[in-house]
């Protein structure tokens, strides 16, 4: 399952530069595991110590929102949209 | 002026995304993350790099005698500038254009004491007397500030209405350019108020939070770069807005903490400034240091916070906000966990009330104290009745409950079944008729 990943300002120092890229994965859990190979670093940021996503990062699943999902175990078919979007913006 | 430091200072981090260029914003000397510490220069970021936290503005304030600081404060004008030496803006402050909001009156409500049993004193503070009518004319003046310092040249946000309107009234008064955002589905009055000034308006099909999301991927794109969101890249310095309302409270009742506020809830920004504001009094020895107790309030139709609290949990589960309590309507609330900590730190409560006690606590306000709240004042009132009823909230104590906006804002919360007494042709008869002669 190939999808793209909208990567936010704060981590875009991990992609070289780039918002988005291509990661591959049947769920969030894998395609984050994928994109922590290909750009090292990236994974840490997302998840906290105990690999639970932190609590301050939202994904979307194309328009959903993971934690009304099954969290990093939802979903990525093929050709999805996957987001990281800082969580303390809005109010 | 001996300035003393009021965060922890381990070394900073310049963001690649600040401005190069060093701004004076007062007393502000950085940016630290509330989960981890880290710290950063001053510049238009508001998430922490290595965790995401939220990154707030740390200060070196003013020390020495608080008789001198309070004095120089009560000599400042009638606005939140008076306040300028604990907030992030420049100096000279007072002279930009700005809308200048800020010391809105804080009512002695003992018409309204006296119905919900309140005996220690209940005080309403109204910020719907602010220039745009809601308390965020606070929170964007100071983010009006940062965007000048930081250059930018278009004001945006993503809102739940007040905000859109205090943005486009700000902007146009401070010569910004400004498009905001809001769900298509708000009401008549806030839409109006805040297309009015002449900025883009625009409705997203979707919640809040859809809003919300949809401003945190523009600023990563570069279809919003130079761009100024308030509540996103300028956050930190936009919510210390909100500690002016604590300054104020304590002002007004005679440099004396409140023992019990209570606050509403949307992203818990406002909740958790006004404690900061609060501290922050406590250590400049500008207020005797003694407890107080902080209570939130939801509607139930967005509740997040509350069913977290109610639950004994530290963490708040998102919701689809489904409330006519639009302006609170934030089912992913950015503070919510910092808000919980508040509420059990300080021994106060989050309870919420459903929409039909929000309308009756709105009519309850009006008819007691002649004050017409929009539905978050409903929130408020609404609560503190509750919170009284279930013994949560000490009624012997002194009590300030916050309305936050106009009740002209959302008008349709309480049209339906407010109206007029009668209709009559103009004569006496008719008059006498209808059974209205006393």
């Amino acid at each position: 399952m190939s999808v793209k990943v909208r990567i936010p300002t704060i981590l875009r120092t991990y992609t070289g530069g780039e918002s988005e890229v291509s990661a591959e994965g049947a769920t969030l859990s894998e395609v984050i595991a994928d994109l922590e190979k290909n750009h090292a670093g990236i994974s840490a940021r997302v998840l906290d110590d105990t690999g639970k996503l932190r609590r301050f990062v939202n994904v979307y699943v194309n328009d959903d929102d993971v934690r009304f999902e099954q969290g990093l175990e939802t979903a990525t078919p093929d050709g999805a949209g996957v987001s990281i979007i800082p969580a303390v913006a809005g109010g | 002026m001996a300035v003393q430091s009021v965060e922890a200072s381990p070394a900073e981090t310049t963001h690649p995304a600040a401005s190069a260029a060093p701004v004076s914003l007062g007393p502000a000397v950085a940016l630290s993350c509330r989960e981890c510490g880290e710290r950063f220069a001053l510049g238009p970021i508001f998430a922490c790099e290595l965790c995401f936290g939220p990154l707030e503005v740390a200060y070196e304030l003013p020390t020495g005698d608080p008789e001198a600081l309070r004095q120089q404060i009560e000599a400042g004008p009638n606005n939140i500038w008076r306040y300028a030496p604990l907030l992030p803006v420049p100096a000279d402050v007072a002279d930009q254009p700005n809308l200048n909001p800020g010391f809105t009156k804080l009512v002695k409500a003992d018409n309204l004491a006296r119905e919900l049993g309140v005996t220690g004193g209940l005080f309403i503070k109204d910020d719907s007397g602010n220039p745009t009518h809601s308390f965020k004319d606070r929170v964007v003046a100071i983010a009006v500030e940062a965007a000048r310092a930081f250059g930018f040249t278009t004001l945006s946000c993503s809102s739940t209405g007040n905000l859109a309107g205090a943005v486009g009234a700000a902007a146009a008064r401070s010569g910004f350019r400004s498009c905001v955002f809001i769900p298509h589905d708000l009401e008549q009055g806030k839409v109006v108020m805040a297309a009015v000034y002449g900025g883009e308006l625009v409705g997203i099909e979707g919640n809040y939070d859809d809003v919300n999301r949809f401003c945190s991927e523009l600023i990563g794109d570069p279809l919003g770069e130079g761009w100024g969101f308030v509540n996103v890249n300028l956050r930190p310095y936009y919510g210390e807005g909100s500690k002016t309302l604590a300054y104020e409270i304590c002002e007004q009742l005679g440099w004396r903490l409140p023992d019990q506020i209570v606050i509403p809830i949307a992203s818990g920004s406002q909740l958790t400034k006004i404690d900061k504001g609060l501290q922050e009094l406590i250590k400049l020895g500008l207020v005797e240091d003694k407890p107080y107790k902080i209570f939130g309030a939801q509607a139930e139709g967005c509740s997040p916070v509350s069913t977290a609290f109610k639950a004994g949990h530290d963490v708040v589960r998102p919701q689809k906000p489904n409330t006519i309590a639009k302006s609170l309507a934030i089912g992913n609330p950015a503070d919510g966990p910092y808000v919980l900590d508040i509420a059990r730190r300080t021994g106060g409560a989050v309870e919420d009330v459903n929409d039909e006690q929000v309308v009756d606590a709105i009519k309850l306000l009006a008819q007691t104290e002649g004050i017409f709240a929009e539905t978050a004042g409903g929130v408020t009132v609404g609560v503190t009745k509750k919170l009284i009823e279930s013994g949560a909230l000490d009624p012997s104590l002194s009590t300030v409950v916050l309305n936050t906006g106009d009740g002209l804002k959302t008008l349709d919360a309480v049209a339906p079944t407010t109206g007029p007494t009668a209709t009559i042709r103009p004569s006496l008869d008719a008059f006498r008729d209808a059974g209205l002669a006393r």
